[in-house]
């Protein structure tokens, strides 16, 4: 699936098995999109959270 | 049947192999956004989406901590606790909880200001390491080789709004092969023992920052000290990190509370989300 980032109009490749929640990152621009929802032939990202500094595992 | 729910705020590698391996073993399992999550002084345990038990992968440390308090009061079991997640997610506390602990850790000095953090290095004398107290991914280790490093350090923290700036975390450099070691521990069992190798012009070893990654062998002792680490924090689903100090021993300087495990799986033939699930399994039924 083909999606158009929002920042700089690149195309983004949404690969078949990505799960809400997983992030697209544009391989242009390096804007990161989250994906909020996703069925067979739509899929709808808000611009991710940017790295926090207590991010960690 | 058993319902597991797996919390997440950025989906990673190790929550869709934890959420397709409950799945695969037949158990119900929800993946749930925590950050769309609210709750208030009325929340009650009856929320369906929550299941018999959380598995909390939370990758910030603050909304993860205060979920998972949210989440017990209401009374819910949570992978891991709210007491575990504070001692693992804070490298100050981590340190002193392994110290009281009698588990073999790095000599580390705190300070609390520039001025006491300026004298605290001079003292100690260098190099020296400083990480910050919070946070993972080798983001703000620096070895400081020199007074002029020092200055830096101090500089940049001063310019620094978040309110862990002020507190400085030092530790003595340990004289190690180009490697640490992590073991992911899953209730009383070693489920993974992984080198992880510092890639070319890094001394970092995490994954990260290049690290690679190669199955470690499990020896009784360090089987030994991994546990006793473990049962130090409180135990559950935890990343035990290892140093080898060359005459010390083993010395383990960090214990993770949401561990990554993708380079541990990609060199280590056990199964590590299974493991995983069958914790959270046995715990449900606790």
């Amino acid at each position: 699936m083909k999606k158009e980032c929002k920042d700089c109009g690149a195309e983004l490749t949404i690969p078949q098995d990505s799960m809400v929640g997983e992030i697209i990152t544009c391989p242009d621009c390096g804007t990161d999109f989250e994906i909020v929802s996703k069925n067979e032939d739509s899929v709808e990202m808000k611009e991710a959270e940017s790295v926090g500094e207590d991010w960690g595992q | 049947m058993i319902r597991i729910c797996v919390i997440y705020d950025k989906l990673r590698f190790e929550e869709k192999k934890i959420f397709s391996n409950i799945r695969e073993k037949g158990f119900d399992a929800t993946l749930v956004d925590g950050k769309s999550l609210t709750f208030d002084t009325e929340s009650t345990k009856s929320d369906s989406r929550f299941g018999d038990i959380i598995l909390q992968r939370m990758i910030s440390y603050n909304r993860g901590l205060h979920l998972t308090y949210c989440l017990e009061h209401i009374g819910l079991p949570v992978v891991n606790s709210f007491n575990v997640s504070e001692i693992c997610g804070n490298k100050l506390i981590t340190s002193l909880v392994l110290k009281n602990n009698n588990v073999p850790t790095p000599k580390t000095t705190f300070a609390f200001s520039t001025e006491s953090a300026r004298e605290c290095m001079k003292k100690l004398g260098y190099p020296l390491v400083v990480k910050p107290i919070i946070g993972s991914w080798g983001r703000g280790v620096y070895q400081i080789k020199d007074q002029s490093m020092a200055e830096m350090l101090l500089d940049s923290r001063q310019d620094n709004d978040n309110s862990f700036s002020r507190i400085y975390y030092f530790q003595e450099l340990i004289d190690r092969p180009s490697r640490d070691i992590r073991c992911i521990v899953i209730g009383d069992q070693i489920a993974a023992s992984v080198y992880r190798y510092s890639s070319d012009n890094e001394w970092r070893t995490n994954v990260a920052v290049g690290g690679r990654t190669e199955e470690a062998p499990l020896t009784s002792e360090l089987q030994e000290i991994v546990l006793k680490a473990s049962n130090a924090v409180g135990g559950g689903i935890l990343g035990v990190d290892l140093m080898e100090d060359k005459e010390r021993g083993y010395l383990v300087h960090e214990v993770n509370n949401t561990v990554e495990f993708r380079g541990a799986s990609a060199v280590c033939k056990s199964d590590i989300a299974g493991a995983m699930t069958d914790y959270l399994v046995k715990m449900s039924t606790k």
